[in-house]
């Protein structure tokens, strides 16, 4: 079974290409695997038997979506059309309804109207059902967005928001993922209130409610009393699941932030208490440390994993920072995925951070990265004596070589600015390939 | 312009550890007002011995610097100038507390000779940027701005130029060596960034503004 055919077959879909009208019977024909002629005549039989038919149709037309050509044209957008056109059609259907009355085609009210109602009832769940399974997932896909994660919601919100409260076309309009749920959970039951209400309304027709009724006033009658008396623990209980829920989510955070601080923020005050007599290798270890709290606070990839051109320059400045004990302030500004290219602009900047760091007369030192589309710069500066390039030693000018010659070689460039007592920047430059 | 005499400066933190280290650093620099370790206690400081500059903690308890700066504005008829001092890096913290109308920032790590003359500088009315300031800066009017007629809503070229030098480490005065222009243009230039950073409506402004709580 093809991918496509299995789809519009699972799914209850209007098929508009090969129906007459609104593509009812053909979608009802291809999803239960029926004759199309067969559903058709089903219509016009239940259309001749009161006008049952018509309304089936007329309701099958506005709540099944269409099959073809993606998520049909005909989707209702917004939630003030939806209502529109949903209150259109329950007139309209009333109006053809009343006429067939009128006219004497026409079973009786005990019947046709209970059927009307269940029928409405029943597509909403049918409806709603389809949505579930068919429509969740382009819908459940939020955007990437450099957000805060959220926290848990609270039991207790969730079911704060009364069910009924939304009404049910809104599920068609752009609403976010929370009121979405409700929005279905809203509809379904509406969808079930209806068919129940037609049950009511065909035994109360029938007068077969009249015997039930004593036994419902009865059921009823002891439901009211022991919701009163159990009440006050009912809604303690709730209360304290919702506590308790709140409490575990607020214990399991601090349990794993205990962890986190054990294995880093611990360990290192014990390493720096043991050093204590060496105050630049103290300096170092806390600030490892606290570049990886500063990571960890703001939810950044550990270094080393990141496929980011930032994440790789943190990673690359932490680590030289590591063995010389020289700190390095990294600020990038647009970051963008690293590809072989990207690889060596960074390791070329580690290169530069080294050198910085060895021959920088131990000042701090800047890294300024800026990624736009079409190029990525990266400055990497020290405050340190400088130098005068026409006297480079040989052994710097072998590093030298490895920075301007690896962006060469990768179609970038490379420089270096400096002169004795104004610091030492290299510049490295890197154009999209068009 | 004259020059104006030595800053008094107050020092805010709800760490005393921290309020000691800076009082030890600046004082013999600068002329200190005081210490607060508190909101309540940095606005009856402020009242009290109206400082020139107040070194203020982005992260105190009951709505930290924000707070103190919002307040101080309907405290006094010239509120000193604020200049931020944080151990925080993060673009909401940071932005939050210019928008407020910090006049600079600068994290906890700054040297006590660098923090004297950041308070120096934002008492004769400039601003001061860090590079990571910057770097935030130039990352929130990166994008088309939104409303392209008005001016607070884009960098001019300079102005992109000056931050991308702060960024990269350079002071105000190399930075007028290398673009070749005099030390006031340069704080000419940041000073109206700072301008436009407080008052423009672009997006990333105001949602990192309204991460922390202030709606501008």
């Amino acid at each position: 079974m093809s991918a496509a055919s299995g789809a519009s077959a699972a799914v209850l879909r209007r098929d508009r290409a090969t129906g007459w009208l609104g593509g009812v019977a053909a979608g009802i024909a291809r999803r239960f695997g029926v004759d199309v002629s067969l559903v058709r005549l089903a219509f016009v039989v239940a259309t001749a038997a009161g006008g049952v038919g018509v309304a089936a149709y007329a309701l099958g037309w506005l709540v099944i979506p269409a099959g073809d050509s993606g998520h049909g044209r005909m989707r209702i957008r917004t939630a003030r059309a939806a209502v529109e056109v949903a209150l259109g059609t329950g007139l309209l259907l009333l109006a053809v309804l009343l006429t067939f009355r009128a006219l004497g085609l026409w079973f009786s009210d005990a019947l046709v109207w209970p059927l009307v109602l269940m029928a409405s009832g029943g597509a909403l769940i049918w409806r709603q059902s389809m949505d579930g399974t068919a429509e969740r997932p382009p819908r459940a896909r939020r955007a990437p967005g450099g957000g805060i994660p959220r926290a848990p919601v609270p039991a207790a919100t969730a079911g704060d928001s009364p069910p009924g409260a939304a009404a049910p076309t809104r599920a068609e309009v752009a609403v976010p993922d929370g009121r979405r749920a409700a929005v279905a959970i809203s509809r379904t039951g509406l969808g079930i209130a209806l068919v129940v209400a037609a049950g009511f309304v065909f035994l109360q027709a029938t007068g077969a409610l009249d015997a039930a009724r004593d036994v419902l006033l009865a059921l009823i009658a002891a439901v009211v009393v022991l919701a009163v008396i159990f009440a006050p623990w009912i809604v303690r209980l709730v209360r304290s699941l919702t506590q308790e829920r709140a409490e575990r989510i607020r214990s399991q955070e601090r349990a794993e932030m205990a962890a986190h601080l054990h294995d880093s923020v611990l360990q290192t005050l014990a390493m720096v208490q043991r050093r204590a007599d060496d105050p630049s290798e103290v300096a170092a270890l806390a600030r490892r440390q606290e570049r990886e709290l500063r990571a960890w606070l703001a939810d950044r990839p550990a270094p080393g994993q990141s496929a980011h051109l930032a994440g790789a320059l943190e990673a690359a400045a932490a680590e030289v920072e590591e063995s010389h004990g020289v700190p390095i302030e990294v600020v990038v500004v647009g970051d963008r995925e690293l590809d072989s290219r990207h690889e060596a602009i960074v390791a070329a900047a580690r290169e530069a951070m080294t050198n910085a760091a060895k021959f920088g007369g131990r000042s701090p030192v800047d890294v300024y990265a800026e990624s736009s589309g079409a190029r990525t710069q990266v400055f990497v500066r020290d405050r340190g004596p400088g130098f005068d390039t026409g006297a480079v030693p040989p052994d710097r000018r072998g590093v030298r070589e490895s920075i301007v010659g690896r962006m060469e070689r990768h179609g970038g460039r490379g420089r270096v600015t400096t002169s004795p007592g104004a610091g030492t920047e290299v510049e490295l430059v890197l154009e999209e390939r068009s | 312009m004259s020059v104006p005499a030595e800053p008094r400066v107050l020092i805010v933190d709800d760490h005393q550890l921290f309020r000691a280290g800076v009082r030890a650093e600046l004082e013999p620099l600068l002329e200190i007002a005081g210490e607060a370790g508190g909101v309540e206690d940095a606005l009856d400081a402020i009242e009290r011995e109206s400082p020139d500059v107040v070194l203020l903690d982005v992260h105190m308890p009951d709505g930290g610097g924000v707070e103190v700066i919002r307040r101080a504005a309907t405290l006094t008829e010239s509120p000193p100038c604020f200049l931020a001092l944080s151990v925080s890096d993060a673009a909401e913290d940071v932005i939050a507390i210019i928008r407020a109308g910090a006049r600079g920032y600068v994290t906890k790590s700054i040297s006590g000779d660098e923090l004297a003359d950041a308070a120096r500088r934002v008492h004769e009315g400039d601003a001061v940027f860090s590079p990571r300031l910057a770097g935030f800066v130039l990352d929130a009017f990166a994008g088309p701005a939104p409303q392209p007629e008005s001016e607070l809503d884009a960098l001019t070229g300079r102005e992109r130029e000056v931050l991308q030098h702060i960024a990269r480490g350079y002071m105000y005065k190399e930075i007028a060596l290398r673009l070749d222009i005099s030390p006031k243009t340069v704080e000419a230039h940041v000073s109206s960034v700072l301008r436009k950073l407080q008052l423009s409506s672009r997006h990333e402004l105001s949602r990192w503004a309204a991460e922390r709580g202030l709606d501008l």
